[in-house]
Formats: structure tokens, C-alpha cells, sequence
């Protein structure tokens, strides 16, 4: 193709990445390092509110923002440098807990403890993802052409439901005497409150994110399995190779790229675990970075909000991602040089 | 059906919009509210409609909308309602405008105690009270021939009584959910041990002795709960009630209503109410204020009808229409059963929400923060200086504290 045939079809999309992804970086992370308040001065004031017969009048000093000619409040803006980043990390504060050896102490600091689910449920759900994704895929495959339709389009069900709505329904399943709950309950003869600790909640959102995630991953393996060379597998077959044998050396080495593939979309995607927090509510027990974030940047009610923070941390979960994936691209560039040798 | 659902909306605003038999006037100039979305607005701004060309939007995320709306050139919005907090962002941007001059031309029948004054100025108009307070089950007290609880300890009795009867699943319940509703449990209990959240220059005061007695209270209140307390906002409290699960709660008196609704309830008539337990120093809870603002930025004309419009929606005829439905502070309200937790309350001498630029981020920190205490992560020093340090974060990002 030449060129210029290139470069038009490319630049509409080149542009659009500009203009949705790099700019709303680059700006993100300008904010990181500024922050933005109004000036305050402090005044008396007489506020008055209802009472049942009578208004309770109260004078008290308030900090009340300045606003200029135009009725604006004046805000300044000021270079803080890493500060933000320091106020999410709390360097000072981790020291101490681990010169003092208390993980506990280290896990109630929010940007840690946030951390450590965030970590546990990426790499948790990622090999069960996988392995899940396989074992519907091999269903798929080995299902008899008049059914597989009907069984790709069921086992797909789960990935189309869009992810809040799903954490809420397995939320109202568990929550309180919800359905399952009760369920447990009568089975196993005892109370069971799923809400009321963190690890049973932590094992709902993983379970949730699985069975979420694994029929994208099905589906990549199910397009892959089509394209398994039929000769390897024959002649393993008359070697003698059992139907695992033939899975474990035949099929999976096959695959081996769309592994890679699908761990990638999925480190991105479970690094950035929210839809649980939300769904289930969880923000009491288990919270995650991308909660954090969404924290820092929900207004109060008198209308505070912390966008240099949240900013900063939006940086940190973005660097968090980009080290997840390094052993991932240095695999995939490995075998892309290897392929070109 | 989508197209059907759009005739059937189309149809509602035409009949809205044409049936202003009951408005003593008729509007011309096309408005707008922004409002939250609980019962009681319902009521004020379906009243507000039969004035005509009137457009109402019940939001219950309005507050996060509204200071942006408001700043807008012109409004875009030019009716609001607030709440004691939420009023906070709109009156610093200076976004709403004073009502006194209109007051006196259209609002002879409001009382004296519905004019939200600010250094003497009227900028907002409150329709109704709320507050957390006492809500038990009559029959269950008499059974086992307990006394209407009047402070925590009483409270925690009761608890323990009812809980041995084993006559309901959980002898308390609370709105503990992680997040406003916990920092708001705190701030009851606290106020009612006669705390202060400030000291000068806005610096965090919580890490005290009443700080530490407003934790140990609430904990004591946990061990009679359902153990999934931290995901129970008033919704769910309500439902417990509903359902007959619980015994004894601290509810917004907005929930009462709810509780003798015979299509959800179980227990209709069953529930009574009475005034908040009472903190060492009063009772704990805090009474907030729901209310009407007009918008700075519209015209002198707009705001002229925008205010005989909202006139209309807080009159006596909807407040007869819809008695129950909330604490009116309007002329005309019939306290009942129902109001009688809310007034005793009052009466007790419960404090305003002390709503601030400061208490906004206090109180998000607070409802982030108290959870580590309940769970046992936590002891009470440690969880309070925790709050406090992060307060001072946020507070010095927000500029209030140097």
C-alpha cells in the first residue's frame, strides 16, 4: 500500500486515540502534580435553621471561599510537585508499619490495602479464567454440530450482562436471607452471613468475575481450537498420545499465543476491578485502586473533591498495569523476533 | 413498547402541563426544578406542575449536578431543592439567590421558622424537617414488659432482653452501610455526647474522649445487628422493619410512613415512635432541613414566577393532599403517630447538622474511616487519629486548612 493510501486511513483513528486517550493522559497527568482550591478568608456568620416551633440561630466562624466582581470563586493553582502522590501512598506512614512488622498495620493504609485485594483477585482469577475458558471451550468442541450453536450462545449469556447489573443480582442472591443464602443456609444447617467478612466476599467477586470473564476467553480459545493442525493430532494419535497427552502437547502449545492474548486483556481489565466494589458494596471490607480513584473524585456534600489525588492514583494504577504486563510483551516480542529469524 | 412508553410520557406532560386547575395562577415563563427524589419532593413538585409549564426532575444524585447546573449562565435549573449540606456549595459559588424581597411579595403564609436565613438574608425556604429517631415494635416491648428506651444503655437492655426472647432475628438495626450513612452515625452519636468536630482554623477535634465513647456506643449497637451492618443503609433498615426482623431502630423519620404502608409492611400499626436516645449531653441524632432555592443567574422575571410557582408546590392544599408523607414545617400539617419520634427529638434538644465546607469532607472521612473500628482492625485512639489525619489530606487539597 502506499503511503499516502496509509496514512488516510490510519489518521482518523490516530487522531481520535489523540484526542480520547493520549490528551486525557497528558492532562491527568499535569493534574497529578498541581492542585486547585479556592482562596478562603474567614467570616462570622449568623445562620439560622428550623427547629420544630422556633429557628435555632447559631453565629460561628466559617471559612467561606472569595469570589471576585463576576460572582467566580477565585481559585489559584499551585505546583506541588509528588506531594499528591506521597498523600496517596503514604510513604511515611508504610515505613513505620513495616520497621514495626505489622501487616495489619500496613493493610490500614488505603492505598495498600487496596493493593493487596487488587493483586490477589487479578492473579487469582487469572489462571481459573484460563482454565475455565479451556474447559468451555473443549465442551464447545466436542459437542455435536446440531447443539454447539445453542451451547456457544448459553455459555456467551454470562459475558453480556453488563457488569454492575450482574454484580447487583449476585448481590440480591447473597445479600441478607437473599435466595443462595438461604439456600447455604438449609443445606449446611447453619447461619451464614456472606456480607459480614471480607474473605467471603472476596471469594463472591472472584467467583463472579470468573464466571463473568471465562466465556470471552471460551470463545478466543474455541476460534483458536479450529485452527489446530488435524495432521499433528492424527499422528499423535498413532504414537499413541492419550487425550490428555494430545491436549498438553498438541493443543495447548497451539494455543500458546492466545493464552497470551487473553492474560493480557485480563490483567488490564481485573487490575481495574470496580464493578464488585460498587455492586457489592463492599467498600467497608475490600476496596480496590480503581475505587480509590472513583473515591478521591466523588464530591461531598458541601462539594469537596480531591482531583489531584485521584489523578495521581488514576498514574499509579496506570504504572501498576504497565508492570503486570512486562514478563506478558516480553514473551509476545521474544517470539515475534523469534518468528522473524 | 419503548415507542409506547414515549406516547404514554408524552401523553402524562401534555396532561401535566394542561391541568392547572388547582395553581392560583397560571404560569407562562417554561421552568425547571432539580430536586431529590424521596416522597416528599414528589408530592411538592407534582403540585408545582399544576401551575403548567413546569418541568420537574427528581434526582436522587442531584447534589453532584446541581453546583455545575447552577453555575451556569444562564441556570440551568431555576428552581432547587437542598438540603442543610447540600446548600453549602450552591451559597459559596453564590450561585442561588436572597428570597426577601420576594418573600414579601408572595409569601405572607410562610412561617417565620421556614426561612433559612444567612446573616439575615433568606436563601432558602424549608418545607420539612427530618431526623434520625426511635422506632420500636409496641407489641414486642409490651410483651416482655419493657419500657419505652429513652438512652443507650436502655437501648442496649432492650437488646439484650430481646435477643434472649429470641422473638425477632436481629434486636437491633441501624443504618451502618459503609460511606455517608456510617459518618452520619457518628456524627449523631458524637453531637450527642456534646462533641465538637473543630477546632480553630478548621483543624480536626475528634480524637477525645467523646470521640472514643461515640465508637464504643455504636460497636455496643453492633452486636445486637444483622453482622452484614456495613452494607445496611435506611432502605434495608426499613425492609427489616417491614419484614419483622428487627425490633428496635435510629431511623429517618421519612422512613415512618413506610412502616404502616400495607402493600410492603407486615407489621402495620406495630411500629411507634419516640425520641432519639440521649447522648450524655443530647440526644443523638441531628435534624436536617429540606427546602427550596432559586437560581442567581435568570432573569428578574424568571425568578419572579419561579418563586409563585414554588409558593404553590409547599401550600396547605398539598401538604393536606400528603400529610404523611414527611415532617411538614408548612401551615396546615397535622402532626401524627408518625411525627411524634421527629418532634420529641427536637424537643429533646437535638442539634442541627452542623453542615460546612469542612464537615463535608469530615464527614466523608468519617464514613470511610469507622469501619476499621467495627470490624476489630482497629482500637478506637487509633481509628480517630487515622480520620483525623486523613481529614487534614483532603482538607489542605481543598485549600481550608494552610
Amino acid at each position: 500500500m502506499k503511503f499516502k493510501t496509509f496514512a488516510a486511513f490510519v489518521a482518523p483513528s490516530l487522531f481520535m486515540m489523540l484526542l480520547f486517550i493520549a490528551f486525557p493522559l497528558v492532562s491527568v497527568f499535569v493534574q497529578s502534580f498541581y492542585v486547585t482550591q479556592p482562596l478562603y478568608e474567614t467570616v462570622e456568620v449568623e445562620t439560622c435553621t428550623p427547629g420544630f416551633l422556633t429557628q435555632t440561630c447559631v453565629t460561628e466562624t466559617k471559612s467561606q471561599p472569595l469570589r471576585d466582581e463576576a460572582g467566580k470563586i477565585i481559585e489559584r493553582t499551585i505546583f506541588v510537585g509528588l506531594q499528591s502522590y506521597r498523600n496517596v501512598l503514604e510513604p511515611d506512614r508504610l515505613w513505620a508499619a513495616i520497621q514495626a512488622g505489622s501487616w495489619n498495620a500496613v493493610q490500614s493504609i488505603d492505598f495498600w490495602k487496596a493493593l493487596r485485594f487488587t493483586l490477589t483477585f487479578t492473579l487469582i482469577t487469572l489462571p481459573l479464567v484460563l482454565g475455565m475458558g479451556l474447559a468451555i471451550a473443549l465442551v464447545i468442541n466436542n459437542a455435536a454440530r446440531s447443539i454447539r450453536g445453542p451451547v456457544i450462545f448459553i455459555s456467551l449469556l454470562p459475558f453480556i450482562i453488563t457488569p454492575v447489573i450482574g454484580a447487583l443480582s449476585i448481590n440480591w442472591l447473597f445479600r441478607g436471607d437473599g435466595i443462595l443464602t438461604a439456600t447455604l443456609e438449609w443445606w449446611l444447617e447453619r447461619d451464614i452471613a456472606m456480607f459480614a467478612q471480607a474473605w467471603t466476599i472476596e471469594i463472591l467477586m472472584m467467583l463472579y468475575r470468573v464466571w463473568h470473564v471465562a466465556p470471552f476467553a471460551a470463545i478466543v480459545f474455541y476460534a483458536g481450537l479450529q485452527t489446530v493442525n488435524q495432521d499433528s493430532l492424527e499422528s499423535a494419535l498413532i504414537d499413541g498420545a492419550s487425550r490428555w497427552q494430545r491436549l498438553r502437547y498438541v493443543v495447548i502449545p497451539h494455543l500458546g499465543p492466545l493464552i497470551v492474548f487473553v492474560s493480557m486483556i485480563h490483567l488490564m481489565d481485573s487490575y481495574r476491578v470496580f464493578e464488585e466494589v460498587v455492586g457489592f458494596s463492599s467498600q467497608g471490607h475490600v476496596i480496590s485502586l480503581q475505587w480509590l480513584t472513583y473515591d478521591f473524585l466523588t464530591p461531598d456534600q458541601a462539594g469537596n473533591r480531591s482531583i489531584s489525588r485521584a489523578s495521581a492514583s488514576a498514574m499509579l494504577t496506570m504504572v501498576g498495569i504497565a508492570i503486570l504486563l512486562v514478563p506478558l510483551l516480553r514473551r509476545t516480542w521474544r517470539d515475534h523476533k523469534g518468528g522473524r529469524a | 413498547m419503548t415507542i409506547k412508553t414515549m406516547l404514554m410520557a408524552g401523553a402524562l406532560s401534555v396532561a401535566a402541563t394542561a391541568s392547572w386547575a388547582e395553581c392560583a395562577f397560571e404560569n407562562d415563563v417554561p421552568l425547571s426544578s432539580l430536586t431529590a427524589g424521596f416522597e416528599a419532593w414528589k408530592a411538592v413538585t407534582d403540585a408545582m406542575a399544576e401551575c403548567g409549564n413546569f418541568t420537574a426532575n427528581l434526582d436522587q444524585d442531584f447534589r453532584e449536578k446541581q453546583p455545575e447546573a447552577f453555575a451556569a449562565n444562564p441556570s440551568l435549573y431555576q428552581i432547587g431543592g437542598v438540603a442543610n449540606s447540600t446548600m453549602v456549595p450552591l451559597l459559596n459559588a453564590g450561585t442561588i439567590r436572597p428570597l426577601d424581597d420576594l418573600v414579601e411579595k408572595y409569601g405572607q403564609q410562610l412561617r417565620p421558622n421556614q426561612l433559612i436565613k444567612i446573616d439575615g438574608q433568606t436563601f432558602a425556604i424549608a418545607m420539612m424537617v427530618n431526623n434520625q429517631h426511635l422506632m420500636y415494635r409496641e407489641d414486642i416491648l409490651n410483651d416482655l414488659g419493657i419500657a419505652v428506651p429513652t438512652t443507650h444503655d436502655e437501648v442496649l437492655a432492650a437488646a439484650a432482653k430481646i435477643a434472649e426472647a429470641g422473638v425477632v432475628d436481629y434486636p437491633l438495626g441501624g443504618t451502618f452501610m459503609t460511606g455517608w450513612n456510617l459518618g452520619e452515625e457518628f456524627v449523631n452519636n458524637y453531637l450527642g455526647e456534646g462533641g465538637a468536630f473543630f477546632a480553630d482554623g478548621n483543624m480536626p477535634s475528634i480524637n477525645n474522649a467523646q470521640g472514643v465513647r461515640a465508637l464504643e456506643i455504636m460497636k455496643a449497637m453492633t452486636e445486637y445487628m444483622d453482622p452484614e451492618y456495613l452494607v445496611s443503609d435506611s432502605t434495608y433498615v426499613q425492609q427489616q422493619f417491614q419484614q419483622g426482623k428487627i425490633a428496635i431502630a435510629n431511623l429517618w423519620a421519612s422512613r415512618a410512613g413506610a412502616m404502616d404502608d400495607a402493600a410492603e409492611s407486615q407489621v402495620v400499626g406495630l411500629v411507634k415512635m419516640a425520641s432519639a436516645p440521649m447522648g450524655s449531653v443530647r440526644p443523638a441524632s441531628t435534624i436536617w432541613w429540606d427546602g427550596i432555592v432559586l437560581a442567581t443567574n435568570m432573569s428578574d422575571e424568571e425568578a419572579d414566577a419561579a418563586f409563585r410557582v414554588a409558593m404553590e408546590g409547599i401550600d396547605t392544599e398539598m401538604v393536606q393532599a400528603n400529610n404523611d408523607a414527611a415532617v411538614w414545617l408548612i401551615e396546615g400539617y397535622e402532626p401524627g403517630d408518625l411525627a411524634a419520634g421527629a418532634a420529641a427529638t427536637a424537643a429533646n434538644g437535638a442539634a442541627p447538622y452542623p453542615a460546612s465546607g469542612p464537615m463535608g469532607i469530615m464527614h466523608t472521612v468519617l464514613g470511610n474511616g469507622i469501619a476499621d473500628y467495627l470490624t476489630g482492625a482497629k482500637d478506637a485512639e487509633t481509628t480517630l487519629a487515622d480520620i483525623e489525619a486523613a481529614y487534614v489530606t483532603a482538607a489542605k487539597e481543598a485549600g481550608l486548612i494552610e
